[in-house]
């Protein structure tokens, strides 16, 4: 914007000072340029939502076909479903606090290391970050299905922890809770490295070394300078791994069992399977409702205050 | 100040001494300090003095623990602190960046130190500390929303507050605009009066040193090239480095060519000759180099025809009955400074010299192209070494951006003149 004001001043009439009142277009300009993006969020976000409000209110045409329903106002829609599915949206969000603590606890140390210790090693460090973000290079499905190789009863990994007998004789790892919810923490780790790895990075070392020069050892310093420093990077991590993690169905398909299904699962098998539009409907509107609660309630707690 | 660090040394309050003993810090092939052996008293302000790069800030590194030394021990109040981590030395520092805790407001960075020892009514402290630098009022505020020099005064709170046995200052008002940094430097040496704290004060600043610290080291290279009360260093330089560095020196190579009682003769290059006490030469026979402050130098107006007038431009008695010759020359440059006028004299063979002279208004003036006599009073040269390189310590004195931003060369002048 500044840019085009200069070319714009310069190229006034000599005479006219560069300060006039700006023309109607210069004050549109920044708002002209915000279009195309409402525009795509309009039909993209908005319409899709409002559709949804609709096809979870809808009711089924009498003697109609599967599949066939027609406008109304049913609120028993969502009462029902949460009745009828309440143990999926239970365990999705347990899944999704595990898998999001669990990628904090390994993303933090990792960013921890790239960010300050490599430090001293421009190389090292950019060679780590390449780690980092690695796997997005393969598709996020492949992935979870090349897990599924390495997690099933007759690859390697199982065989050998049942010779090491870890694993007892016919236990499993697939199809488990344990492999969703590794599956969901592996797949997300990026998502929490890389916002607390931008926040350290601007951690200024003199900082720590005040923290030791005023009697705090060094992990003292670390819970009372570099954590709360990181917060930013740490809310923006969880909550980019927590809100996909917990809608999240590939995991749970590719890597679970029936006991592990997630309510991702619930409402893909109710749209494409069952075709119970608005059921599926109102189990999207409330996963995205609870979320939305859920994470107003995690920033108002984490404390914009505490962020700078 | 002599007083009151009696009382440091009596109250269980003061600071406690400080030794380095044979102190080397070397990273990989580079020697940043270089085999330094160092005694601060209790409650003394002690001034590091040297150009960047010398190794007075990773000095004040190793006693704070923030770096650890190749060789040599750190003893503070006869404790060797040398394998402790910082958090457990007796020492606070003020950085040169403050390093204020972002995050946290004034009073809680006052407090974060008190509360790691667990002290009890820490904010109740930390209140009374900023009472101390005046900043009672901005507690609840974030370090962002105070200007440089309140922050400064923050971070001097935070450390104070602590009472530490050794208060380390790194460069503390280098940040500060001049104006700033002369009320802060009043404001440090009345703290210091105060509280009766050891203080360690590292600077580049000649005339900060000199201002504030009871003793001063200057450093160059990783060494300690001079150490004593600043008006000694000032007086007695023993190396061209401290000789040019603190303050300003016309170093003049010559010969010793006879001896008189407690003086050497000395021949200098553009004919002249000095006499130079045997007490404040380094060396006593063949080369020397002498020098003189351009304050001690008096300029003794010429005739066309060489035939001099005894009056010189300060009408100043006190030459006494030896006079030194240092040259005859023409004076090429004249810059009015207010209190004094410096003048550049070209003295062939000897090359350009300086010199201050106070405009107490009875002065004969002398202007630029006039022939001049130079001289001064054989107490006021010294004698240094005669293989002494006689650039050391030129134009390394501090960083010129920094110097030119506060301090144009006139004021410089002046500073030394009233220094001197």
């Amino acid at each position: 914007m500044s840019v085009l004001a200069g070319l714009q001043g310069s190229r006034s009439a000599p005479g006219a000072p560069p300060q006039d009142a700006p023309s109607a277009g210069r004050r549109w300009l920044p708002y002209l340029l915000l279009v195309p993006g409402l525009l795509w969020l309009a039909i993209f976000f908005l319409a899709p939502i409002v559709l949804l409000a609709t096809t979870s209110l809808q009711t089924p045409v009498p003697d109609g076909g599967v599949g066939a329903y027609q406008p109304g106002f049913a609120v028993s829609n969502y009462t029902e479903a949460m009745a009828d599915y309440w143990p999926w949206f239970a365990r999705s969000l347990t899944y999704g606090l595990i898998a999001t603590v669990l990628a904090l606890l390994i993303g933090y140390p990792l960013a921890y290391v790239i960010a300050v210790r490599a430090r001293a090693y421009p190389l090292l460090q950019q060679l780590l970050l390449v780690a980092v973000i690695a796997p997005f290079f393969v598709s996020f499905v492949l992935r979870t299905i090349a897990w599924r190789q390495v997690l099933a009863d007759e690859s390697i990994v199982v065989q050998s922890l049942k010779a090491l007998s870890i694993l007892p004789e016919g236990a499993r790892l697939t199809a488990t809770p344990l492999a969703v919810v590794a599956g969901l923490t592996y797949n997300f780790i990026p998502f929490m490295t890389l916002p607390i790895y931008a926040s350290l990075e601007r951690l200024d070392q003199r900082l720590v070394e005040a923290g030791g020069d005023l009697y705090a050892s060094p992990a003292t310093t670390f819970f009372h300078v570099t954590l709360p420093l990181s917060l930013p990077g740490v809310v923006a991590g969880t909550l980019l791994t927590f809100i996909p993690a917990t809608g999240d169905y590939v995991n749970a398909a590719i890597l679970g069992g029936p006991g592990s299904a997630m309510i991702g699962n619930v409402i893909e098998s109710r749209f494409f399977r069952v075709v119970d539009y608005p059921t599926a409907a109102a189990l999207s509107f409330m996963l995205m409702t609870g979320i939305l609660v859920l994470v107003a309630l995690y920033v108002r707690r984490a404390g914009t205050e505490e962020l700078l | 100040m002599a007083a009151s660090r009696i009382d440091a040394e009596a109250g269980s309050d003061g600071g406690a001494d400080l030794h380095l003993e044979r102190v080397t810090k070397a990273f990989g092939p580079a020697v940043a300090v270089d085999d330094l052996t160092l005694t601060v008293p209790a409650g003394s302000f002690f001034a590091l003095l040297g150009p960047s790069g010398c190794g007075k800030t990773t000095t004040l590194r190793m006693v704070a623990g923030l770096e650890a030394p190749s060789a040599g021990r750190v003893l503070i109040g006869g404790q060797d602190v040398t394998a402790t981590r910082p958090h457990q030395r007796p020492v606070n520092t003020v950085f040169q960046s403050y390093a204020l805790f972002p995050h946290m407001n004034v009073v809680a960075n006052v407090a974060f130190g008190l509360k790691r020892r667990g002290q009890k009514d820490a904010v109740r402290s930390a209140r009374e500390a900023l009472d101390l630098v005046e900043l009672g009022h901005m507690a609840e505020r974030k370090p962002g929303q105070l200007s440089g020099g309140q922050q400064q005064r923050v971070a001097l709170a935070r450390a104070l507050v602590n009472r530490p046995s050794v208060l380390l200052l790194d460069e503390p008002l280098g940040a500060l605009d001049l104006k700033l940094r002369r009320q802060m430097q009043g404001e440090l040496t009345r703290i210091q009066d105060d509280v009766g704290i050891t203080f360690l004060h590292v600077t580049h600043d000649q005339e900060e040193a000199m201002t504030m610290a009871d003793q001063v080291a200057v450093m160059n290279a990783g060494k300690v090239e001079q150490m004593g009360p600043p008006e000694e260093l000032y007086d007695l330089p023993r190396t061209a480095f401290v000789a040019n560095f603190l303050g300003q020196s016309n170093l003049l190579p010559g010969e010793v060519v006879g001896e008189r009682d407690e003086a050497l003769e000395v021949s200098l290059p553009g004919g002249g000759r000095a006499l130079l006490p045997r007490s404040r030469a380094a060396a006593t026979s063949g080369r020397v180099v002498v020098g003189v402050r351009p304050e001690k130098v008096h300029l003794v107006p010429q005739g066309a025809d060489g035939s001099g007038d005894v009056r010189d431009t300060d009408g100043d008695e006190g030459l006494g009955d030896a006079v030194n010759d240092l040259g005859t020359g023409r004076v090429v440059d004249v810059a009015f400074a207010g209190v004094s006028t410096q003048y550049v004299v070209d003295v062939p063979g000897a090359g350009r010299l300086s010199v201050f002279a106070q405009n107490l208004g009875s002065s004969v003036r002398v202007r630029r192209g006039d022939r001049v006599r130079l001289a001064c009073a054989p107490a006021h040269v010294f004698g240094l070494a005669g293989d002494v390189d006689l650039s050391a310590g030129l134009g390394t004195s501090e960083p010129a951006d920094e110097r030119a931003a506060v301090s144009p060369s006139p004021a410089d002048a002046d500073e030394n003149v009233g220094v001197g």
